[in-house]
């Protein structure tokens, strides 16, 4: 990697104001995408703004209808929270499944969302369980949040502080991973609750989406057979040495069926 | 003053006495070493995969912090210094020599594929000779790329190398054409078949690592590096591309992380610190990182091959014809030319009487990274072939393929048996292994499992290999004879220590296999000392007399018959030494496990007293025996061993995925005499798994433009432990009749015999889809392909 300053500010506003000081900075909290960017020399910031020293964004909590989680929790956290398991037991089947135990132990809600991998899991948790995404200047919609591959609302000085997750009637999550890395291939985060019927397809395209005609059938519906009449279109979907994307337009039906099994 | 000791010798489960050392991170890598003033390289590496160098300018670089010296392909040329050689000349078909382009330490003019060396940075921390190599500006101008054998071979491709535009390093044929012609003509079968063989990145646990280091009070040269075979390495640098005598250079390779053939070859980052650690007077490490790895280790296998099998009305093989071309790379890496020719063409026999074959081989130049030998060499590409031409053969005429194998057998009763294609096998019993592996799989069972998993939306299959292999090489006039430019005997030093503790030298190289336990039975059995006062010495050319490494399955069958021989003269010297002792005929004194006794007595003496009077000769025969206790012994193998055995595997699809799951996978092998079952077992999961890896889920690419798209562990898929089966073990042996120990080898018949198993079992799964042939990887999008493409066809039947 190249040199780069290092700073571990203690608050929130601390680590705002070295961001927005420093348009070449970057913010890491598990570092399980940064560093192997870093060390691989495909990123050069001027400085790291280390999140780990606030205590402020960690932590699980009931909040009402809803279930809060700090951008630093780990997805290990997440996928062992008696609170999250209680609630939504989707999101913690979802975390139990990211990665290995090495990723899951280091890598955290935050970096995850605010990286929006398109093979990521988090997204599609995120946007099929309709969250409200915490920053620190404002609250954003989880259905305004994710702008396409590695793109958010996020601002160059605005850092993501916590996840809000109303809890769902119902939900279930399922995926296809990537034979070599182990991402998401295509996968399927459904749910039904305060915030609609939910389809949202995770790792096929170039960003997590919405898929409004299964979303339609189910509501329509909810059973496991309802999504069997609508085809994802495989237009604009990615296509790579693992697979082209009419079979990734395949996977997404079974995956949502799937997950509508899991959601029970 | 009798001690009972555990038996440790022949056939025991020793525990690894290495493994402490490794698992408890103690093990000494070269990496591990670090030489007092040492800095660091940096190879500064083509991004493109064709392209001329039009100028280097090193201006900027030179200036960065921490640089100590900046190399390129001028420095070397004007240095005198050639490129690294190949060890195999291989003929043409009309009695030429194949064409040996120079492949340059650094770049000479042109750059032939991602990751060709251009110049090496040295600096005095490994982020400052990375840094200035970043600062190296190089013009390019950028050539159209040969980036696979189609590409290579089309009208006007681009040439590799301006001098060859044909882009053919050799047209070779093995096998009588008019017999094998005229046994066509007659047939009542022919089954034609075209099978691609991919390409494979090895991926060594340990990544390459290299450290040249000269002492100028004594002009001498070391090379410490993560090689299979030291003293090879030093006679291929020394000699033919540095210049200096073996006397000047010592070639230390240390504990090594997994070689699988990828650390055999002499690699111009070897030569380059060398040289350079000289040339700057400190010593120079460099240690690949993993896209180096990926990008510049040798890859493995990578054919194209048309085949043909005549059989008659009763499914008897008359004739074999094949075709094949095979990928060479960029430049021809060390043993290169041999793989696709004398380990693969003269397998085509396979455990079968094919009574007359033809193979013809075109090695091919693209502008990727030198493909070599990678675990089993050869042996996989031609096994695959010849196994799925028989599920093939017995699916178009009709006859069971159990049936069809057996009747082509080679019988017990026949050995030694010589093949159309030059091998000569010394034994074997191909229908006990078979028998053997049916019944451990529940082979009669297998129509019930598939129905169970029917209901269960799956598919499931299974397959079947029973394979050949030749290893433990290799005699050395026959290898010569056949172009090879090195002897494969191999060397044994047996040091018995006055109080009875024994030293072993061996030229062969332990990276992963247990040879500090297997070869220390040896002697365990032999002499009677416990294993853990046996210690063997390998890897270092100033230590080992001689010897040529490991690869090949011959360490056990060549290095562990040096052991013996020099066993032999051990016992010999102790006997008349023993006979003095206890005032008897030599001729009258016996040896069993350590102890002499005088034939017919209870006289005795045990080898540490033999070996006490041997170093303190006060009562010494000292005018007819040296003092002393230590022997060496070169050992030629007489012919290549031949394992041989059954694999059976068994998957299952998932339709809606086109996942293919392992469920079991069963092995049989016949390795000869087995020394330690447990390291046999583990030997043998290892290559099982590396031919999983081949059949369902590695796949090396390189895009048009000859760029690495599989260039990482994101992108190329290595098995993880979920990937694979439980992968059952049995051994049935028929002895080598050739060498002392009886014994095969066991390192490579894992990835030789499994793949076509997997293959032969994922075709059985999709017997319903009109499925003649899958490639590998059986990836699940092309399984999902082929079923999505055939389901329709399906339901119209």
């Amino acid at each position: 990697m190249y040199d780069f300053a290092y700073h571990k500010p203690a608050s929130i506003a601390d680590a705002v104001k070295l961001l927005a000081a420093d348009p070449e900075a970057k913010v890491v909290s598990g570092g399980h995408t940064l560093l192997p960017a870093l060390k691989h020399r495909l990123n050069k910031p001027t400085s790291l703004i280390d999140l780990s020293g606030i205590a402020d964004l960690k932590g699980i909590k009931k909040v009402g209808n809803s279930i809060v989680i700090g951008a630093l929790t780990r997805h290990v956290e997440v996928a062992t929270s008696e609170i999250v398991a209680a609630a939504i037991p989707a999101l913690a089947y979802m975390a139990s499944h990211i990665g290995d135990n090495q990723v899951r132990n280091r890598g955290t809600i935050g970096g995850s969302v605010s990286n929006n991998d398109p093979a990521a899991d988090y997204p599609g948790a995120v946007l099929g369980l309709g969250a409200t995404v915490h920053t620190s200047k404002r609250k954003i919609a989880a259905d305004d949040f994710f702008q396409g591959m590695f793109t958010t609302a996020l601002e160059a000085d605005e850092i993501l502080t916590a996840i809000e997750f109303p809890i769902p009637e119902k939900a279930g999550y399922a995926k296809m991973k990537n034979p070599a890395s182990r991402y998401v291939m295509a996968g399927a985060f459904v749910s039904k609750g305060p915030m609609g019927v939910r389809v949202v397809i995770n790792g096929a395209g170039p960003g997590v989406f919405r898929q409004s005609a299964m979303e339609a059938a189910l509501a329509a519906s909810w059973a496991p057979g309802a999504v069997a009449g609508v085809k994802q279109d495989a237009d604009g979907l990615n296509s790579d040495i693992h697979g082209s994307a009419e079979y990734r337009a395949h996977l997404v039906g079974v995956m949502a069926k799937r997950a509508i099994i899991a959601a029970g | 003053m009798d001690t009972i000791i555990p038996f440790e010798g022949i056939g025991a489960s020793v525990r690894r006495k290495e493994d402490l050392r490794f698992l408890s991170g103690r093990g000494h890598y070269t990496d591990d070493i670090n030489r007092p003033g040492q800095t660091y390289a940096w190879f500064l590496r083509s991004p493109h995969a064709h392209a001329r160098i039009r100028a280097i300018d090193l201006a900027a670089a030179r200036a960065m912090p921490g640089v100590i010296a900046i190399f390129t392909g001028e420095d070397m040329a004007a240095d005198k210094i050639g490129g690294v050689p190949c060890g195999w000349q291989i003929h043409n078909k009309d009695g030429s020599p194949m064409a040996e382009p120079p492949h340059p330490v650094l770049a000479q003019g042109k750059v032939r594929f991602v990751g060709d060396a251009v110049a090496l940075v040295v600096a005095t921390t490994r982020p400052q000779a990375r840094d200035a190599a970043e600062a190296i500006i190089v013009d390019y101008d950028v050539l159209p790329a040969a980036a696979d054998m189609h590409q290579a071979q089309a009208p006007g491709a681009p040439a590799v190398h301006d001098d060859i535009p044909s882009n053919i390093c050799y047209d070779w044929h093995i096998g009588d054409k008019a017999t094998t012609d005229a046994a066509f003509a007659n047939a009542k079968h022919v089954v034609k078949f075209e099978l691609v063989n991919n390409r494979l990145i090895p991926n060594a646990m340990e990544p390459r690592a290299a450290i040249g280091d000269y002492d100028p009070t004594t002009d001498e040269h070391t090379l410490y590096t993560t090689s299979q075979n030291p003293h090879v390495i030093r006679l291929l640098m020394g000699a033919f591309v540095l210049n200096i005598p073996e006397s000047k250079l010592r070639v230390v390779a240390p504990d090594v992380g997994g070689g699988f053939g990828s650390k055999i070859f002499h690699y111009i980052e070897e030569a380059a610190v060398t040289w350079a650690a000289a040339k700057v007077n400190l010593p120079i490490k460099w240690t690949a990182d993993r896209t180096e790895s990926f990008m510049t280790d040798a890859h493995g296998r990578d054919h194209i091959t048309q085949a043909e099998l005549a059989l008659d009305e009763e499914g008897t093989f008359l004739g074999l014809r094949v075709v094949t071309q095979a990928n060479m790379g960029a430049y021809l890496s060390t043993f290169a030319t041999s793989v696709p020719t004398y380990l693969y063409a003269t397998l085509l026999a396979g455990c079968y009487q094919t009574p007359t074959i033809y193979a013809q081989v075109k090695a091919v130049f693209t502008n990727t990274v030198p493909v070599d030998a990678y675990r089993g060499a050869g042996r996989p590409e031609a096994t695959f072939l010849i196994e799925r031409l028989v599920d093939v053969a017995a699916r178009e005429t009709g006859i069971d393929k159990i049936a069809i194998r057996r009747k082509n057998f080679i019988r017990p009763d026949q050995f030694p048996y010589q093949t159309p294609v030059a091998l000569q096998y010394d034994s074997g019993d191909y229908f006990s292994t078979l028998d053997m592996a049916m019944k451990a799989s529940d082979w009669a069972g297998f129509e019930a499992r598939r129905a169970e998993a029917a209901k269960q939306g799956k598919l499931r299959g299974i397959g079947i290999s029973t394979y050949l292999e030749a290893c433990g090489i290799a005699p050395s006039a026959v290898v010569g004879a056949l172009g090879a430019r090195a002897g494969l005997y191999e060397v044994g030093v047996i040091r018995v220590h006055p109080t009875g503790s024994v030293t072993v030298l061996t030229g062969t190289h332990s990276h992963g296999q247990g040879h500090e336990t297997t070869l220390a039975q040896l002697v365990s059995d032999r002499l009677g000392v416990p294993v853990a006062n046996v210690d063997i010495v390998h890897g270092d050319t100033a230590k080992v007399p001689f010897g040529m490494g490991t690869y090949g399955s011959r360490s056990l069958a060549v290095g562990g018959s040096a052991m013996v021989k020099a066993m032999d003269k051990i016992v010999a010297k102790a006997k008349r030494i023993a006979a003095h002792l206890m005032e008897a005929d030599v001729a009258d004194i016996e040896f069993d496990r350590g102890t002499f006794r005088v034939a017919g007595t209870d006289k005795t003496k045990s080898l540490t007293d033999i070996s006490l009077a041997a170093y303190v000769p006060h009562n010494y025969p000292i005018e007819e025996i040296e003092p002393g206790l230590e022997e060496t012994a070169f050992y030629d193998p007489k012919n290549f061993t031949y394992p041989g055995g059954c694999h059976i595997a068994e998957v299952e699809i998932e339709i809606e995925t086109g996942i293919v799951s392992m469920v079991n996978f069963t092995a049989v092998d016949d390795v000869g005499r087995v020394i330690n079952p447990m390291i046999v077992e583990g030997q043998v999961q290892g290559g099982v798994a590396q031919g999983i890896g081949q059949a369902l889920l590695e796949a090396c690419v390189y895009d048009a433009q000859g760029q690495l798209i599989s260039g990482s562990m994101m992108d190329y898929t290595m098995p993880r432990a979920d990937d694979l089966a439980p992968v059952s073990v049995a051994t049935h042996t028929t002895l080598c009749t050739h060498n002392p120990l009886g014994v095969k080898g066991c390192g490579e018949v894992g990835a030789i015999g499994s793949p076509p198993a997997v293959i032969n079992a994922v075709v059985d799964a999709l017997r319903d889809y009109g499925v003649r042939h899958v490639e590998m990887p059986a990836t699940p999008a092309k399984i999902w392909s082929i079923i999505h493409a055939n389901a329709p066809r399906m339901a119209a039947e």
